[in-house]
């Protein structure tokens, strides 16, 4: 079976963002750029699923400009065989990206797809379930588990309430949560041989995708800022405050 | 204008989101109907039917929408659309798991945790964990969109909406349920209590969560934790808070050995007073605390309990 992994390029997880003077967007210039951490965890499963001997390969893609090809290394490095690179300097939105990931499903021919839940610079968790859509694929998102048996595959999913566990027929799409796994770190030796590894480079057009979206971004703004208050010196201070002060108790 | 609202549930009743969400479609303007569907939920659609604002419910219940699983949901959304301007859910992990899928098959992009409403077309969503608010405007025909509930005051139920049945029955050979586990609690639920109580890694292990239990009791809070207490196994993820766990805004936050990630931040920075206790007089928690105690939890818990 062949897996397919989605990952994205975003702004490093430890890094402050600031918003650009003029509120256009949020300012990347110089800022330190890494793979989404729930895509280094689609990765990770891929790969152990390959190991496992269920998978016999792992393709990589990305949608994103010229310097995503560093992320894709990275997934090769990690254990990927093989990437795709659609390369495009516009803000490429769910949609198109799903739309994209799609033509590639029809290409591949995967056994299962996964991607991670949620991007954390657009937070906006809906590419895996978007591109289950159009491929007309059964889907098992925010999984803590994924257990391939057979043709089909059981997913325990994160949910509000606990969890839960579907079984789907495969082909199938997954999206990572948080407790999926612990992903590995890429060994040197690794990361040279990724450098070898093939990289295919596509763009929109290649596949007939308009990415252009009908929404816009009108303008970008910091939140109100939280002051920070005082420090209480005992137990009885701060009961007397949110007493007597905040008033919530 | 006309907008339908995907009711959310918990173990086939009402959930409490759906108030709020009723509360967004009001801030759009238009005709209002609620969505429910699911297998035995009528006890649901009634109570739907008393949410202020509501003209009508509509009400699917059949057993190929037990579980509100993606694809009957997503296939039944597309099925009604048709008759709306905007189709909203909450963010919780049902809407975020169904509403892309109807977006997806509509051709139309879906705009996610909608925090503000500036017209019917253009909207406020947090980016960035939160440290970024965009206003997008959307020129879809049809409006997608999850709501975060916290954003929206819940509408009152005094209203008598009409309960009609829906009797579109899609077909779906391509999931299953197979179990569930939900935590069983007697306590709020996270997402809409006055009063949250959370621990981090600082507490040790999960038997010390107990320490939290006599002070939730007291305050009549719900508990949540930080995602190294839930990844570290102390407590079930259900319970995390933060960008890509659950939002609160209760009145009251109490972090207790959390040093307040970004991540963590997203989380709860919209709570109305913040306490904060850490031993780490320098944890970036305090720079959001109204109130801040430096000290051993394991000292500072009992004592707030006994004084409370
Ligand atoms: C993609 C991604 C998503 C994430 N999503 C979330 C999320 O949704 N929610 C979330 O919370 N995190 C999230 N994180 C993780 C986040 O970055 C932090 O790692 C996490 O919040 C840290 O949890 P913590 O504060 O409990 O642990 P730590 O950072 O280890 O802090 C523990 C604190 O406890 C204090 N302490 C220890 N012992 C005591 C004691 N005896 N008395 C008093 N204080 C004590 C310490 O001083 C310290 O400040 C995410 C990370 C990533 C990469």
């Amino acid at each position: 079976m062949k897996v397919l992994v989605a990952v994205k390029r975003v702004i490093d997880y430890n890094v402050k963002i600031r918003v650009k003077a003029d509120n256009s967007d949020v300012d990347l210039t110089n800022v330190k750029m890494a793979m989404n951490p729930f895509c280094e965890i689609a990765v990770e499963e891929a790969v152990r699923l390959k190991e496992k001997g269920v998978a016999t390969e792992v393709v990589a893609v990305t949608v994103g400009p010229k310097a995503a090809q560093e992320q894709l290394r990275t997934a090769l490095a990690l254990g990927a065989d093989r990437a795709i690179h659609i390369e495009t300097d516009e803000r490429v939105e769910s949609l198109a990206v799903a739309k994209l990931l799609a033509k590639v499903v029809d290409e591949e021919q995967p056994g299962l797809v996964i991607l991670g839940k949620q991007a954390i610079d657009t937070d906006n968790n809906q590419t895996g379930q978007m591109l289950a859509a159009l491929t007309n694929l059964p889907q098992g998102t925010f999984a803590s588990e994924v257990a391939v048996d057979g043709d089909k595959v059981n997913v325990t999913r994160e949910i509000d309430g606990g969890l839960q566990t579907v079984a789907l027929s495969l082909p199938a799409i997954v999206t990572t949560d948080l407790r999926l796994n612990e992903p590995r770190y890429a060994k040197l030796p690794d990361i040279m041989k990724a450098k070898k590894k093939p990289l295919d480079a596509k763009t929109p057009a290649d596949y007939g995708v308009e990415v252009a979206s009908k929404v816009s971004l009108l303008k970008v703004e910091s939140p109100a800022e939280r002051k920070g208050g005082v420090k209480v010196a005992s137990v009885d201070e701060l009961i007397d405050k949110l007493k007597n002060e905040a008033k919530v108790l | 204008m006309s907008i339908l609202v995907l009711a959310d549930l918990h173990e086939g009743q009402l959930a409490g989101a759906t108030a709020h969400v009723v509360a967004a479609a009001k801030a759009i303007g238009g005709d209002i109907d609620v969505l429910v569907a699911g297998e035995g939920v009528q006890a649901a659609a009634d109570a739907a039917a008393k949410l202020d604002g509501v003209s009508k419910v509509r009400v699917a219940d059949n057993a190929v929408y037990a579980h509100q699983l993606a694809e009957p949901m997503g296939a039944l959304l597309v099925e009604l659309a048709g008759d709306y301007s905007h189709v909203l859910a909450s963010a919780s992990t049902t809407g975020k798991n169904v509403l892309p899928r109807l977006a997806a098959l509509k051709d139309v992009s879906q705009l996610s945790d909608v925090i503000g409403v500036e017209s019917a077309d253009t909207f406020l969503r947090p980016i960035y964990a939160g440290n970024a608010i965009a206003t997008v405007k959307s020129d879809d025909a049809l409006k997608v969109m999850t709501v975060r509930t916290t954003a929206f005051d819940a509408v009152e139920s005094t209203g008598s909406a009409s309960v009609e049945a829906v009797e579109v029955v899609v077909e779906n050979g391509q999931s299953s349920f197979v179990k569930q586990e939900l935590a069983q609690s007697d306590r709020p639920e996270l997402g809409g209590a006055k009063v949250v109580v959370s621990g981090g890694r600082g507490m040790g292990n999960g038997e010390n969560f107990k320490l939290l239990d006599g002070i939730a009791d007291k305050l009549g809070a719900a508990i949540g934790a930080s995602r190294a207490a839930v990844d570290a196994g102390f407590v079930p993820n259900d319970m995390q808070v933060g960008q890509t766990g659950k939002i609160v805004a209760p009145e009251l936050y109490i972090a207790v050995g959390i040093s307040g990630a970004i991540q963590h931040l997203a989380g709860m920075k919209d709570s109305k007073v913040i306490v904060a206790i850490n031993k780490d007089e320098e944890a970036p928690i305090f720079q959001v605390a109204d109130y801040g105690l430096v000290g051993d939890l394991f000292e500072i818990l009992p004592e707030l309990e006994s004084k409370l």
